[in-house]
């Protein structure tokens, strides 16, 4: 009788456990088994497509490719045969993985390499805070700490790198109308889909070659880890037939040549001096005092420095200097006023007893420490939704283009206006304010999330015109969350959606002249 | 009832930074007589200032003192004098000091257990006995799991077998357990997140876990009193990095020493007062906690007439 029981129980367990383990199931990311690209359209002429940086496709030189009935070229076709024959499981999902498009992936190692360095570095004894530096990125604290603006500057600098290095391969394909391997020997098996565009350069390389680069300057601590994937990518367009070795070497030195000259750029951008000095961070107190306001302070202990409070001073991509002061808005509500009380205690009353879904909405929208951040976001909304578009790799590259130059020239605009105005947190105000979410180290009015949001959701909604809608009411609710939060006021909100969709409309008015439309 | 001593623990193991979910169930050698039911509530108050940053310990301004109240009732019910089942429903409010995070509160798992005596012999000098015990839990709400250390738990569904062995001349025992937990997945509010890579999904694979419980005391139909040596370990997770927040997935990994009493107030053993308290020694990815707790257990006796007669002399 005991030995049955406990035979019993045994058993239960067992099944019990067998089951959860085998709902335990593997976890599959949303864009693990992304289609392979094969565009609708593949915007042959996108060679005369107006880039960001370069004045022309032909700033670059590339070299004539050899002729396709050349011993040199035939024994590249048989590179591709042999890497074929003897094929491994590996390399078969590596070319799967790859060959839902070159943008879309390097976007994604982008969004990892940021979340992966997004946390604010730690005090020193005496209660200040160390800087990381980009000529030793592996001490601690490790460089870049990729907070939302510097975020937003790297994701803009790779886009719009790619994208002038892709109008300028489509420059050179067009001319030199080199045929893809498997159209010169029609034997070649081929494992991602065929497509009529001439494979000299080879845009995945392109992609690969210009991300590699920008990311040498961007993230100088993780190269063993690009140059991983950089050597997986190539070898993947090799052994799926889509490219020759030529078509690859061309595309790289291609893309690292563009790189080049947006690295040039982002030298003398006056981001690497937006991190500020002492004098300057006590210079945006005095300022704000001096205009008869209270300054915002640091919430953190030991006080940490704002984030980056002189980036409001970079370059922008859409627009010049004197056009970012004039996107900076009018002045927000007095801290003495009534105004000011009202929408303070209106953040009180939120967070007091939080309701599960507006608490799920803040956490959703987070994109706080250890994220890729909200412009990390936003990319992903758009990426999940350009899969669906079926756009060529150009094209998916002009639109991460304008979509991040936007959201960086978004940050460029709001950081502007936060160390302009330096406005206090709820908290500040009110201590009874606790958060549902770490609260920023910088200043109040106005919301990045609210910023970003409303930017990216006025270019998203002119590339994809029936979502735009869908976009509006997520920007909506992306900087409601941060009132839900209790982190921000309600104008903070509101203006910030404003002059987001103010700077999302020279995106507008790029992607209606840039000759892509 | 002297089985309750270690039912308490289920809350106290709870309070642990980041949650070690639940870390222990039954972890004793005692059984409710056949048709009794022992039901009682518990409040527990665990609090830690430093913690474990991966193997680093430290302490952080920006939380100041961690503190969690549970409020739990718990119970069991003597199916036979071999077959018990047992339940815990906690309520649990989580507060930080310092800095501006928002306190946290709800109704986080509930546990069950079933424990089977397959064996209860003399041996030596002694009465040996050998037990099984299979336990599940079950969020109970849709709390917020993503807000460590502040969150009430992990809200991943658990199943636990355990072999728990003890020993007893006169009234000296010791006991010693182990158990496997499996974990289930757990979900984020968020659509991404990064842990040693980044994943592009809600879904957090959570790595099972182990736990070594061992005590040893005094033990009569009065009073009980022990110490007690507990050891939880994450099987796989990984280390919060630098200056990072707490993950549901992190490696988290604690050991607790501790002391449990346990009175009979009545001369008809149905009421009695346990209370106790520990401290974590030995830690990663977790608070350095200490917990008290207080309870009281009254049984309830749905048999026609008592028929206690237990050979080993661990009534009750």
């Amino acid at each position: 009788m005991n030995k049955k029981l406990f035979l019993y129980q045994v058993c239960i367990v067992v099944a019990a456990a067998a089951i959860i383990i085998a709902c335990n199931k593997d976890i599959v990311g949303r864009t693990d088994n992304a289609p392979a690209l094969a565009p609708t359209n593949i915007d042959s002429n996108a060679g005369s497509w107006k880039p960001v940086l370069l004045a022309a496709p032909t700033d670059i030189v590339v070299a004539t490719p050899i002729a396709t009935n050349t011993p040199d070229y035939i024994a590249q076709i048989n590179e591709i045969k042999s890497a074929q024959a003897n094929i491994t499981q590996e390399e078969k999902k590596m070319v799967k993985y790859w060959s839902a498009g070159a943008i879309l992936r390097w976007n994604e190692i982008l969004r990892e390499l940021v979340a992966k360095h997004n946390l604010p570095p730690y005090q020193n004894p005496d209660g200040t805070y160390p800087i990381p530096s980009a000529a030793n990125p592996l001490a601690y604290p490790q460089f870049p700490f990729s907070n939302p603006p510097y975020a937003a500057r790297a994701y803009a600098y790779v886009s719009a790198a790619q994208y002038d290095a892709l109008v300028t391969a489509w420059y050179y394909k067009k001319q030199f109308n080199r045929a893809a391997p498997y159209k010169v020997d029609a034997t070649l098996q081929v494992l991602v889909p065929k497509s009529e565009l001439p494979s000299y350069p080879s845009e995945d390389a392109v992609v690969e070659g210009t991300a590699v680069e920008m990311l040498k300057l961007l993230f100088p601590g993780d190269q063993d880890y690009i140059q991983q994937k950089a050597a997986e990518h190539r070898r993947a367009r090799i052994i799926a037939g889509a490219n020759v070795r030529s078509d690859i070497e061309a595309g790289e030195a291609l893309g690292k040549a563009v790189a080049q000259k947006f690295t040039a750029r982002a030298r003398g951008d006056r981001a690497g001096a937006a991190v500020g000095t002492p004098t300057i961070w006590a210079k945006l107190e005095t300022d704000c005092m001096a205009r008869g306001e209270t300054p915002w302070y640091s919430l953190e202990i030991p006080k940490r420095p704002p984030m980056l409070p002189v980036f409001g001073k970079t370059k922008a991509f859409l627009f010049d200097s004197l056009t970012a002061l004039s996107l900076r808005p009018a002045p927000p509500p007095a801290v003495g006023s009534k105004q000011m009380k009202d929408e303070t205690e209106e953040i009180y009353q939120m967070v007091k007893n939080p309701t599960r879904e507006r608490t799920a909405i803040v956490q959703f929208w987070a994109d706080g420490v250890a994220t890729s951040t909200p412009p990390g976001h936003w990319d992903a909304i758009a990426a999940e939704d350009f899969i669906a578009k079926g756009f060529s790799e150009v094209r998916w590259a002009r639109n991460m283009a304008l979509l991040n130059m936007s959201l960086m020239d978004a940050a460029i605009v709001c950081w502007d206006t936060k160390n302009y105005y330096y406005n206090p947190r709820p908290t500040q105000l009110n201590p009874a304010i606790k958060t549902l979410t770490g609260i920023p180290n910088f200043p109040s009015y106005i919301s990045g999330h609210s910023t970003f949001s409303g930017a990216a959701a006025a270019i998203l909604g002119h590339i994809i015109p029936e979502r735009a809608s869908a976009y509006e009411a997520m920007a909506q609710e992306a900087s409601n969350s941060r009132m839900y939060g209790g982190i921000h006021y309600r104008s903070d909100c509101a203006v910030g959606l404003t002059v987001g969709k103010s700077v999302g409309g020279y995106a507008i008015q790029r992607a209606l002249t840039d000759g892509a439309e | 009832m002297k089985y309750l001593l270690s039912i308490v623990s289920i809350a106290i193991a709870v309070t642990i930074l980041p949650l070690t979910s639940k870390a222990q169930t039954d972890m004793d050698a005692i059984m409710m007589e056949k048709r009794q039911f022992c039901v009682g509530p518990m409040y527990n108050h665990s609090s830690w200032k430093n913690y474990w940053e991966g193997t680093l310990k430290r302490d952080n301004q920006n939380l100041g003192t961690v503190s969690t109240n549970t409020f739990a009732v718990m119970g069991a019910y003597g199916i036979t004098g071999k077959l018990n089942a047992l339940f815990n429903v906690p309520y649990i409010k989580t507060k930080a000091s310092d800095g501006t995070l928002h306190s946290m509160q709800g109704f986080q798992d509930l546990s069950l257990f079933i424990k089977w005596m397959p064996v209860e012999q003399m041996l030596g000098p002694g009465t040996f006995s050998l037990y099984t015990i299979g336990g599940a839990s079950i969020p109970l709400t849709n709390y917020v799991v993503d807000f460590l250390p502040l969150s009430i738990g992990l809200h991943s569904k658990t199943l636990s077998a355990r072999l728990l062995l003890d020993y007893q001349v006169n009234n000296i025992f010791v006991t010693g357990s182990a158990t496997y937990v499996v974990r289930d997945n757990t979900k984020l509010d968020r659509t991404s997140y990064y842990d040693t890579q980044s994943h592009l999904t809600n879904e957090v694979s959570m790595p099972d876990a182990s736990n070594f419980n061992f005590r040893a005391g005094y033990r009569s139909s009065k009073l009980i009193a022990e110490a007690v040596l507990n050891k939880w370990t994450t099987l796989g997770g990984f280390d919060i990095t630098r200056n990072n927040m707490p993950f549901p997935s992190n490696k988290m990994n604690a050991t607790t020493i501790g002391a449990n009493v346990k009175y009979v107030v009545t001369a008809n053993h149905n009421l009695s007062l346990v209370g106790g308290g520990n401290t974590t020694v030995a830690g990663r990815n977790v608070g350095q906690a200490t917990a008290f707790y207080g309870s009281v257990f009254y049984i309830l006796d749905f048999t026609r007439k008592t028929t206690s007669t237990d050979k080993s002399g661990k009534t009750n």
